[in-house]
């Protein structure tokens, strides 16, 4: 009996470093081992920011805990970017989306939570990336010549889109845990990194691999060039002081000067051509003749299908009596709409019946609005009726014909040169040294008379140059693009009392708000499973 | 107790006395045992009161008792198994004849119980283990093998998980240990470990097993009983053992039923009437234009009643030395929903020979089954309770297979389907073609050999395999209006119809060895058994992915599956052994110890051991309460015990490996589409729940044992609990995975009584009745102390996407209900929107939730009774839950007005609930729609007659009718109280059957 007993035990103690692998999944020696599969796992690296999971459109979701649909990386992030504020109002009682608008979000808040998570999982890509591709790594799979030289590249990008990442959460959530390639993941509870260090290491890394990346206009369409670094960079130098508390328009001047003035770069010349099925047009690798776009998310009907990004932009936006058809898609979602704040902005449309399409006749074509059977009083903000729509992000191509899908082919710049234009002139007013007011003004008149069709009606003076005005006029060129809760931020207006629109604040009128809302809370999930991180003040 | 001991004395003393008196002359007893079929029963022994005379009967059940004086005796014929029978015989000078009719005993404390790798008599166990034999199952239309006892365990809770046929139950013992890992309990098949994945094509594994053949349950309740099987056993385990081939003669049984299903209740909409006054109330013109002229009861039109049968035939015999069974089944079922069938066959054989004078015993078994099933699309359920009512079913066209459906026409497609509105439910059900194929064999060879040399030990060694085949496929025509507008083919035009096949192909073969050593030690009054073995099984799946076609016959270009198949497997090997010890019958102790190895876990970390310990205390066998009149049994029991639970968790997910997105999720770089390469995420430390569990029992039996049962109290602790766990972002590829994280505890009562309340020739009545208290409670969920941590959420709704209704949350019960208190006004309506501001902030927000009810029944009760008076028997099931709260989210999705007049531009039926309310916009998260739904629920009322004799002295005739789910009593607003995790959206209701059944036995 005891010999069977110890025989027994013999035999399990065999079982115990039995490796039985999966067929269907492959290590990371496998997946690394040749210049396809680097490409491959650099397709994820970029399609993060695309897709959201592994089954297009939906299954295998990359982010668990949200819903994957809503997990997108750019509907995260415009939600967080545009619901707080004047420019965006949304039907959707799913949880925590009212609360963005209403300005009473916690730290359990599920949209904010889902964006903190998406990015940071797009880092850990990066992150894991790169550490398959120093030098001695791919090397080590005898891999030579061309395709070291491409996987060089790619690991410079995969330090942009990573920099890119922790752009987004400096001016999200101020002080994220932070990890790079240095250390092995999984290896430890990430540090928690301030605001100020991590704008340091953005500025740094961004310089440190400008010199690496691909010349502008170079590299194929959907992939980050040196143009890309240098828009990043003015946008982060525009924000130095909400970021630092010291300010620094001068480098803002500096890379956004470097954008402009590469040859390529510039407007196209309609602007209701920019949002559309066919805007690879709108730069030169993805074929056209200008490069507006400098970076895009992009998306296919057939090949990147997923419920974000242009899908999200396109459907949640029609409703009511707007045409899916001329939209491009199957139907509407009935969800966002914009404010009386934004529509002020922009002169009166010469007719609010639909029938001039998008821009209803007006001299400022950027107002891509539909009026019919929608009030620009919001008395509901769960009533898709109350509220302007908007029709700027189309699936149809620049002749209006759409393949009239549930998924879009809409690509969404993350950058576009029109941003530059701005950013330079806000930091020449704000007093940057290296610009001159003259040439401010002639790039903001650059965008008004293409903004006017061509038409001098919209070109403004010097005098006229102010910053309220550059904040008004982000508002009406990258209006629902992502910017507006930075700008208003940057310009002290987010949560002061200073300026309102409809149910800022749960209040119809509109209210001021605490301070600490300027930044979003850390998600009470990850405080409890790190204790290196601190809760941002106020929550 | 003296005076108990002074009748007793008493009692002997007459008895001498008069046999004293009768000393004159000499005379005989003779006569013959059989059972309650008259069966003979050879071995019994027939024996004479107050003396040591005595006989056994020989194989035709006869026996003689003689040379005995004249005089008055008392004769006491016994059997295991059967309750002991005296009669008071005269004897003269001649040879009386005394035949004995024994009873089985319901309350044997003789009875072998399985347990895990041996047997055990009942009154010699430690643990605490539930037995169900035949006599005692449920019957009626009983599909799956569950069925058959539930509600008749106490700390079993059988919850079938839906109405449509094979839907298979949520088996619980003691409220499951887990959290996110698996709940299901271990199911043993004689001595083959099931696995808990499931097989393509059946709704539940255990569908493919006919409960006609199976012969009895233990269920395996607390860890010193379950221990044995190791890391599989945190759920308890549950034996079954199927039927065997008996000796003698062949016989034959038959039986057959038909039974009957009809719905019990619809689900409370507005009738077509309400509904328009309700549009024309609230709605504009253009909404009011929607109303049609039609009355159409959707729900009409989607049930039916359904018509099913079962058949049975079994040959049980010996040929030579042969013993066998043979049975063969054949199921059809057809649901309640239109389109919902299952049709099956099984076949068991059963070949049981000894050899070398019984020293070697074979026990071959063989399950197999064909389960051919049709799957209704229950999306015609929701459909049906927001399908506008005033239209018609068909639409007098060939459109969309003539089936009536909510159009947008656009200029350039006069047929457009109105974007998001509900699709015509019939055509749902009749547009879909969802049927599969499913075969599963359990074949099993156990060999035990009793050593000639030294025979108190023996070896056994089986080997088994359980096969299974499950294939299928999802049909939808082109013409159907689920298809509109259709899907881009590589020509990016879109096409419609498409056909989904899937197949998985499962195989898991057991090896296992024992020895079992069983020894009286009469010097020291000592009994000792012990078994020691190796087991080992290999689980394998092969799932083969296929593309989607369209309906024309071509290949959906997104859906090319990127690997042609998938396969899963791991190994667990294992060594097990278990001591029994008990002297003289009184005082017992049991140690058991198993250790695992699985494959699931990382080398290094995968190795668990899982002892138990426990101790019994016959009271009623120590000298100053045997032989007592009203105690006749009392024992009591401790146990601790220790066991895992790995289910719920994937086979490799302790490797970070790569996989590659599909078709349909690739990048666009230049002009080129990459499919992507994830890492996964990975949890390298993971390893197996541990459970500990204390339990303090006792076993009583009263008045002859007329009154029996259990008293439990026990104590479980999960550790290590497999849970959803947010991983640290940077530190991981998924920011939530399934780890060992948290601990819970489980408190509960469980009490069970048994009586023969009448027990007489003509009538006999026993009622059974289990109670089960079980409170859970989560007392740690993340890595660190976390004061504020809001918990996880569960349990998601419809109506908000990514809403959850559930929360996991330390010291509360696990899923239990996180809602806003609603605020009522005067009128006592609950006000649109108007929550209590909990933390008084002014503001509405999630921090104003708080942790409600539990999903979970506090207490739950079960009673049967059966009466049998003459030829007739007359019985009843019943089961009540109290304190379990179900989430009405049909009332609160659809019983609002921006659900009847939408932001579609559309009009939708839903819940009548919005006349009570008014309730405007989704008020997803208030209390308001938490419901008690405590029941109590007639499951079966069965009535029987045996006809006994029917040819000649051969067949038997018995026949029955059956009325299965007959009433519910419970205050829940929605159609069923009873759900298996507290949300009420749209189940495919439980039908009430009537059966018919006929049992006829050769």
């Amino acid at each position: 009996m005891l010999a069977v007993a110890l025989l027994a035990v013999g035999i399990t103690s065999c079982k115990k470093n039995l490796i039985l692998s999966p067929n269907n999944q492959i290590s990371s020696q496998q997946v690394f081992s040749t210049p396809l599969g680097y490409t491959e796992a650099m397709a994820k690296v970029y399609g993060a920011y695309a897709t959201t999971g592994n089954t297009g459109p939906y299954g295998n979701g990359d982010i668990q805990g949200v819903d994957e649909g809503t997990s997108d990386f750019f509907r995260e992030f415009w939600n967080c970017e545009e619901l707080p504020t004047d420019e965006a109002v949304i039907t959707y009682t799913d949880p925590g989306v009212q609360d963005l608008h209403n300005m009473v979000w916690t730290a359990t808040n599920a949209i904010s939570q889902g964006l903190y998570y998406r990015c940071l999982f797009q880092i850990t890509l990066c992150n894991n990336f790169l550490q398959q591709a120093t030098p001695a790594m791919v090397a080590s799979h005898g891999i030579t010549g061309n395709d070291a030289t491409m996987i060089a590249q790619y690991a410079a990008e995969a330090r942009f889109l990573r920099a890119y990442q922790y752009w987004v959460l400096m001016d999200t959530f101020g002080n994220p845990p932070f990890e790079t390639d240095a250390t092995k993941i999984g290896s430890g509870i990430p540090p928690q990194i301030s605001r100020t260090a991590l704008f340091n290491y953005i500025v740094g890394e961004l310089k440190a691999i400008d010199p690496l990346m691909v010349k502008p206009n170079q590299n194929q369409y959907g992939r980050a060039d040196e143009t890309a670094v240098w828009a990043l960079l003015a946008r982060v130098y525009l924000n130095a002081q909400v970021y630092t508390g010291t300010a620094d328009y001068t480098d803002a001047i500096t890379y956004s000067k470097k954008v402009i003035t590469t040859t390529g770069y510039g407007l196209i010349p309609d602007f209701t051509q920019l949002m559309l099925a066919d805007d690879s047009l709108n730069c030169i690798p993805g074929g056209g003749k200008t490069s507006e776009f400098i970076l895009t998310i992009n998306y296919d009907a057939n090949k990147t299908q997923g419920y974000g990004g242009s899908q999200y932009l396109t459907h949640a936006a029609t409703g009511g009596s707007i045409p899916p058809l001329l939209m491009g898609i199957d139907g509407g979602y009935d969800g966002s709409r914009t404010t009386s704040n934004i529509i002020a902005l922009f002169p009166a449309p010469a007719t609010t019946d639909g029938s001039q399409w998008p821009s209803n006749g007006n001299p400022d074509t950027r107002a891509e609005f539909w009026y019919p059977g929608q009030s620009p009083v919001i008395n509901n903000l769960l009533t898709f009726t109350d509220g302007i729509g908007v029709v700027k992000f189309r699936n149809v191509n620049r002749e209006g014909v759409g393949s009239n899908t549930t998924f879009t082919n809409t690509d969404l710049p993350l950058f576009r040169v029109p941003e530059q234009y701005l950013i330079y002139a806000e930091a020449v007013l704000r007093g940057g040294s290296g610009g001159d007011a003259g040439t401010a003004l002639g790039y903001i008149n650059q965008l008004r008379t293409r903004a006017y069709g061509g038409s001098n009606a919209g070109i403004i003076t010097q005098a006229q140059l102010t910053t309220d005005f550059i904040l008004d006029e982000r508002a009406r060129e990258l209006f629902w693009e992502g910017f507006r809760r930075t700008d208003l931020i940057r310009y002290g207006r987010f949560t002061s009392a200073s300026y309102l629109w409809p149910w800022k604040g749960g209040v119809k009128s509109g209210t001021g708000v605490a301070d600490y809302l300027n930044l979003y809370p850390i998600p009470s999930s990850d405080i409890a499973d790190n204790p290196n991180l601190k809760q941002n003040p106020g929550y | 107790m003296r005076k108990n001991y002074f009748k007793k004395y008493v009692l002997l003393f007459v008895l001498i006395t008069m046999s004293f008196m009768a000393f004159a002359q000499t005379g005989g007893i003779t006569g013959k045992v059989v059972d309650e079929k008259n069966q003979p029963l050879p071995g019994s022994s027939v024996t004479i009161d107050g003396t040591t005379i005595g006989q056994s009967a020989d194989v035709n059940g006869a026996y003689a008792i003689t040379h005995l004086k004249a005089g008055t005796y008392i004769v006491t014929a016994k059997f295991l198994g059967y309750v002991a029978s005296k009669k008071t015989v005269t004897v003269a000078a001649s040879t009386v004849t005394v035949n004995f009719a024994l009873q089985p005993d319901n309350n044997n404390l003789n009875e072998v119980v399985v347990i895990g790798y041996g047997t055990a008599r009942k009154k010699d166990l430690t643990g605490s283990i539930a037995t169900v034999t035949e006599k005692d199952f449920n019957t009626g239309e009983v599909t799956s093998p569950e069925q058959l006892i539930q509600g008749k365990v106490a700390g079993v809770s059988i919850i079938s998980n839906s109405g449509a046929p094979g839907a298979g139950s949520q088996i619980l013992i003691r409220g499951g240990a887990s959290v996110n890992g698996s709940n299901a309990p271990l199911i043993v098949v004689d001595g083959v470990p099931l696995s808990n994945d499931g097989i393509a094509g059946v709704a539940s594994p255990l569908d493919l097993i006919n409960p006609n053949d199976i012969a009895s349950f233990s269920i395996l309740k607390d860890a010193s009983a379950a221990a044995i099987y190791g890391n599989r056993a945190s759920n308890g385990v549950i034996l079954i053992t199927t039927k065997k081939g008996q000796n003698g003669a062949p016989q034959i049984n038959f039986s057959t039923q038909l039974s009957i299903g009809k719905l019990t209740k619809e689900a409370p909409i507005l009738s077509p009437s309400q509904f328009r006054t309700y549009i024309k109330q609230y709605g504009d013109s253009a909404q009011i234009a929607q109303l049609g002229t039609a009355n159409t009861d959707w729900q009409k039109e989607i049930y039916q009643t359904s018509v099913s049968n079962d058949d049975n035939i079994s040959i049980t015999g010996t040929t030579g030395k042969l013993p066998y069974r043979v049975s063969i089944g054949y199921t059809d079922q057809n649901g309640i929903l239109k389109t919902s069938s299952l049709n099956r066959y099984t076949a068991n054989i059963n070949l049981s020979p000894s050899f070398l004078t019984n020293h070697l015993k074979v026990d071959f078994n063989f399950l197999g089954s064909q389960v051919k099933q049709s799957f209704a699309n229950t999306g015609a359920i929701g459909s049906a309770n927001s399908f506008n009512p005033t239209d018609p079913v068909y639409s007098g066209n060939s459109i969309y297979g003539g089936y009536y459906e909510i159009l947008a026409p656009t200029g350039a497609n006069p047929e457009a389907l109105k974007s998001l509105a509900p699709l015509n439910p019939l055509g749902l059900l009749n547009e879909e073609q969802n049927k599969s194929t499913s075969y599963r064999g359990i074949g099993s060879l156990a060999v035990d050999y009793k050593l000639h040399f030294f025979p108190d030990l023996h070896a056994n060694v089986s080997v088994a395999y359980d096969g299974s085949n499950g294939q299928g496929y999802n049909d939808f025509p082109a013409y159907a209006a689920s298809q509109y507008p259709g899907t881009a083919d590589v020509n990016g035009v879109l096409q419609r119809g498409s056909n989904t096949r899937y197949k998985t192909v499962v195989g898991n073969s057991t090896l296992d060895g024992h020895l079992s050593y069983s020894h009286d030690f009469k010097s020291i009054k000592s009994h000792v058994d012990a078994v020691a073995g190796y087991s080992e099984q290999l689980f394998s799946t092969t799932t083969t992915n296929y593309a989607t076609y369209f309906g024309n016959g071509e290949v959906n270009p997104n859906s090319i599956p990127t690997y042609p198949t998938g396969i899963g497997q791991y190994d667990l090997a294992s060594v097990y052994g278990r001591l029994e010890y008990n002297y003289n019958s009184t005082y017992y102790l049991t140690g058991t110890i198993r250790q695992d190895v699985s494959t699931r876990f990382a080398p290094g970390i995968r190795t668990g051991n899982f002892p138990s310990i426990a101790a019994g205390w016959v009271i009623s066998n120590e000298d100053f309460l045997k032989g007592n009149p009203v105690i006749s049994n009392l024992k009591l029991r401790l146990e601790y015990g220790v066991t895992g639970n790995q289910d719920g968790i994937g086979d490799y997910e302790y490797l970070s490996d790569y996989s590659l997105s599909t078709s349909t999720a690739q990048y666009q770089f230049g002009q080129q589409f990459y499919q992507e390469y994830r890492p996964g995420a990975f949890f390298p430390g993971r390893t197996w729940e541990q459970t500990a569990t204390t339990n303090f029992g006792i076993d009583y039996g009263f008045l002859n044992n007329r009154i029996s049962g259990s008293l439990d109290l026990y104590y479980r602790a999960t550790d290590h609990l497999l849970a959803p766990q947010n991983e640290p972002p940077l530190t991981n590829f998924g920011n939530v995975i399934t780890a060992n994280i948290g601990d819970m505890v489980d408190r509960g009562v469980e009490l069970g009584i048994t009586g023969q309340i009448i027990q007489s020739k003509d009538i006999n009545w026993s009622v059974g009745i289990n109670f089960t208290l079980n409170r859970n409670k989560i007392t740690s969920l993340t890595v660190f102390p976390t004061p504020n941590f809001p918990g996880f959420q569960q349990g998601g709704i419809s109506g908000g996407v990514g809403t959850y209704i559930q929360l996991d949350q330390v010291g509360y019960a696990k899923n239990s209900f996180y809602t806003y208190t609603q605020v009522y006004g005067t009128d006592g309506k609950p006000l649109d929107g108007v929550y209590l501001d909990k933390n008084g902030d002014g503001v509405i927000n999630s921090a104003d939730l708080s942790v409600n009810h539990s999903p979970d029944p506090q207490e739950y009760f079960g009673i049967n009774s059966d009466v049998r008076v003459k030829k007739w028997n007359l019985g009843f099931v019943a089961r009540a839950n109290l304190g379990n709260y179900v989430y009405n989210n049909i009332a609160s999705s659809t019983g609002l007005q921006t659900n009847f007049l939408n932001g579609l531009g559309i009009i939708e039926n839903g819940s009548s609930n919005v006349l009570k309310t008014g309730f405007v916009s989704g008020q997803y998260l208030s209390d308001y729609y938490l419901e008690n739904a405590s029941f109590f629920r007639m499951d079966n009322i069965h009535i029987g007659y045996n006809f006994g004799k029917v040819f000649g002295s051969t067949g038997d005739l018995k026949i029955s009718g059956n009325v299965q789910n007959v009433f519910i009593i419970t205050k829940y607003t929605g159609v069923d109280p009873e759900t298996t995790n507290g949300i009420d959206n749209n189940n495919y209701p439980r039908p009430r059957t009537y059966t018919l059944g006929l049992n006829l036995a050769l």
